[in-house]
C-alpha cells in the first residue's frame, strides 16, 4: 500500500517513451498509488498516455516564481515538499542527465539512501540491482531507509499498458528560483538522430569504419531500421564521429533491445556501455576479433559489403510489408 | 584560494573482479586514480595557473592503499593530499559526504570543490550532491567545459541527445567533471620524484568526529556478469549474411 512517486522525464514538451517502464515498476504491487509527478506543468496533457501505463495520480505542480522544469535547484525543492506532502515512500526517475541529477538533489538534501542507473527492482524487498566496476558485476544492494530514491536505467524494464483512471492533481507550490546556480540556456550540439539512450535500436562504428564520411552507410542502415548511430571510443578519438555519439565506459551506457557493432574489435570499456543490451549483432572481417566470443550474432565478412546489403535487405522487405 | 578536489582509489576499468561473497571482491588488482576525477584534478591545476595564491588539495577516503592515488595526484601537481583511512572498501554515500565535508573543513576552507562526476567502481553518481549539501553550495556534474571569471563559474553541461546546458554558478560550488573536460597531464619521472617530498596526511576514520549516520543501504551480494558468450557465427556472401540475419531477428530474437 505504498505511496510511489514517478518523476516524468520530459523532453521538448513530451513524456519520454522510456518513462512507461518506470512507471510499470511502480503499478506492479496493485495496492500502490503511483503518482506520476510532473514538473514542467503539462500534467494534464500528458494524462491519457500517463493513466495508459498505471499512474494513479498525475500531480502537476504550478510553481509560483520559479521555473521548475529548468532550475534544478528548485526542481529539488518541489520534490522534497511532493514527498513530505504525498507522504512518498518510493521515488522513482529515469536515470537520464535530467533524471540523476533531480534525484541525487533531492536525496542529498533529505540523507535518503539513493541508487542509480538500476537494471532491477524489487519494490516488495528492497532490493536493487545494478552494475559495479564498469558492467563487470552486477551488485545486489538492500534499500534499508525511507524514502527509497532510485534511478532507473532507460529500455531495461519491461513496459507494461495497464489502463486505468487517473485524476490530475493541481498542486501550486511556490518555491524561489535559485539565486546562486542559473541554467542559462541549452544549447543543441552537433549530432543528429534519436538520442542514443532512448534509441530501441543503436548501429555503432569502430575504428574500421576508417573515415567520418564512412558513418554515411551506417546512418543509411540506420533510417531503414530507425536506430541511432553510436561510436566506439577509438571512432570518436581518431575524429570520424563526436563524442556525444560515444557508447561506452567514458560515452553514453546504452540499453537497446538491439545492438549492431561494425567494424569494433570489442574492448572491455565498449563492453561496459553496451554490456545490457538484449541482442548484439557485431559484423567485422576478423574472424578473432574479441567482440565474436561475446555477441548472439557475428556476422564475418568486410562491413563495408555487409552494412549495405543489409541496408538493401531492410528495404526490400519494408516494400513488400 | 584554496581548491579541494575529491579523489577515489579504484579498480583498473579492464581488471577482472573477482567476488569473494558478499561485497567482498579480490583487491589484489592494478588500482588507478577513478579516471573522471583525473579530469577532475586536472582543472584545479588550470585553475590554479591562472590564479596567484591558489592551493590545490587532493581529498580521498578510503582503504590505506589510496594512498597510491593520492600520490598520483601529488605527482600530477597537487600541493597537498589528505586520506581517511577506512577499514573496509565499500562506505556508506551519506558516510563518504560527511567525511569528506569534515576531512576538508577541519582543513581549511574550500573555494571551489571538483569531483569526478560518477567513479568507475560503484558507479554511485551522488557523492558531489551529497557533499554540496552538508556544504551548503550549488553543484554541477558532467561538465565539459569550466571558466571562472571574478567568483563566477559558468560549467557547460553535456546531457543526452548531445544537448548542452549551460549553467552559472557562484563561489564556493562544486563541479563534477566528465572525460570531455580536459585532457589530464600525465607527470614525468621527475614528477613522481618530487611528489614524494610533498605531504599525505593521515587520519584514521576512528579519529574523526564524525557520527556514522543509520545505514541507509545494505552491500548484499556481488556477481560477476557473464559475458554473452560466443555468437552464432555467419559466414557467406553480404546479401546472404543480410537475409539470415533480418530473419533470425524477426524469428529467433524477436527485435525487428
Amino acid at each position: 500500500m505504498a505511496a510511489i512517486g514517478v518523476l516524468i522525464d520530459e523532453r521538448d514538451g513530451k513524456v519520454k517513451r522510456t518513462n512507461y517502464g518506470v512507471l510499470s515498476l511502480a503499478r506492479k504491487d496493485p495496492g500502490s498509488t503511483v503518482y506520476a509527478l510532473v514538473l514542467s506543468g503539462r500534467g494534464t496533457e500528458y494524462r491519457d498516455e500517463l493513466k495508459a501505463f498505471g499512474a494513479d495520480r498525475i500531480v502537476t505542480v504550478g510553481t509560483d516564481g520559479a521555473n521548475a522544469d529548468s532550475d534544478p535547484e528548485a526542481a529539488c525543492a518541489v520534490l522534497n515538499r511532493l514527498i513530505d506532502q504525498l507522504g512518498l515512500e518510493v521515488l522513482l526517475g529515469l536515470s537520464s542527465a535530467t533524471g540523476k541529477d533531480r534525484l541525487a538533489r533531492v536525496a542529498a538534501l533529505t540523507g535518503a539512501p539513493l541508487f542509480l542507473d538500476c537494471t532491477e527492482v524489487d519494490l516488495g524487498t528492497g532490493i536493487v540491482r545494478k552494475s559495479h566496476f564498469s558492467g563487470r558485476t552486477t551488485a545486489t544492494l538492500r534499500m534499508v531507509k525511507r524514502p527509497w530514491i532510485l534511478g532507473i536505467r532507460p529500455n531495461t524494464l519491461p513496459e507494461i499498458p495497464c489502463p486505468g483512471e487517473a485524476e490530475v492533481l493541481h498542486l501550486e507550490l511556490p518555491v524561489q528560483p535559485s539565486k546562486r546556480m542559473v541554467v542559462k540556456e541549452v544549447r543543441q550540439g552537433n549530432a543528429s538522430g534519436p538520442d542514443l539512450s532512448e534509441a530501441e535500436i543503436i548501429i555503432s562504428g569502430g575504428r574500421g569504419l576508417g573515415s567520418a564520411e564512412n558513418f554515411g552507410i551506417l546512418r543509411e542502415c540506420a533510417e531503414e531500421l530507425g536506430a541511432a548511430v553510436g561510436a566506439s571510443r577509438a571512432a570518436v578519438d581518431a575524429g570520424y564521429a563526436s563524442h556525444a555519439m560515444q557508447v561506452g565506459q567514458t560515452g553514453r551506457t546504452v540499453s537497446p533491445k538491439l545492438y549492431i557493432a561494425c567494424g569494433i574489435s570489442g574492448s572491455v570499456q565498449h563492453f561496459a556501455g553496451m554490456k545490457t543490451s538484449k541482442v548484439v549483432v557485431a559484423v567485422n572481417r576478423d574472424l578473432d576479433a574479441a567482440i565474436f566470443n561475446k555477441c548472439d550474432y557475428g556476422l564475418v565478412g568486410d562491413l563495408f559489403e555487409v552494412v549495405p546489403a543489409l541496408t538493401r535487405a531492410l528495404r526490400e522487405s519494408r516494400q513488400q510489408g | 584560494m584554496q581548491i579541494y578536489v575529491c579523489v577515489k582509489h579504484v579498480p583498473d576499468t579492464a581488471a577482472n573482479i573477482r567476488p569473494l561473497g558478499g561485497p567482498q571482491f579480490d583487491e589484489a588488482v592494478k588500482f588507478i586514480m577513478n579516471p573522471y576525477d583525473e579530469n577532475a584534478l586536472e582543472q584545479a591545476l588550470k585553475v590554479r595557473e591562472g590564479r596567484e595564491g591558489t592551493e590545490v588539495v587532493a581529498v580521498s577516503v578510503g582503504k590505506a592503499a589510496a594512498e597510491a592515488t593520492l600520490r598520483y595526484a601529488l605527482a600530477m601537481g597537487a600541493d597537498r593530499a589528505i586520506l581517511v583511512k577506512t577499514e573496509g572498501y565499500f562506505i556508506d554515500p551519506q558516510e563518504t559526504a560527511l567525511l569528506i565535508r569534515e576531512a576538508i573543513l577541519s582543513d581549511g576552507s574550500p573555494g571551489l570543490i571538483f569531483t569526478g562526476k560518477q567513479s568507475v567502481d560503484v558507479e554511485g553518481m551522488q557523492t558531489p550532491f551529497r557533499l554540496a549539501a552538508l556544504l551548503f553550495m550549488p553543484v554541477a556534474v558532467d561538465a565539459v567545459a569550466f571558466s571562472l571569471s571574478g567568483d563566477l563559474v559558468t560549467v557547460e553541461r553535456e546531457l543526452e541527445g548531445d544537448l548542452r546546458e549551460i549553467v552559472e554558478m557562484s563561489l564556493p560550488c562544486i563541479v563534477g567533471a566528465a572525460k570531455g573536460l580536459n585532457r589530464p597531464r600525465c607527470p614525468t619521472l621527475p614528477d613522481m620524484m618530487k611528489s614524494k617530498k610533498k605531504e599525505i596526511r593521515v587520519v584514521n576514520r576512528a579519529d574523526l568526529a564524525v557520527e556514522a549516520p543509520a545505514p541507509g543501504v545494505e552491500f548484499v551480494d556481488l556477481e560477476p556478469v557473464p559475458d554473452r558468450g560466443k555468437g552464432a557465427i555467419l559466414q557467406d556472401s553480404p546479401e546472404g549474411m543480410a537475409r539470415r540475419l533480418l530473419d533470425l531477428l524477426r524469428d529467433e530474437a524477436k527485435v525487428l
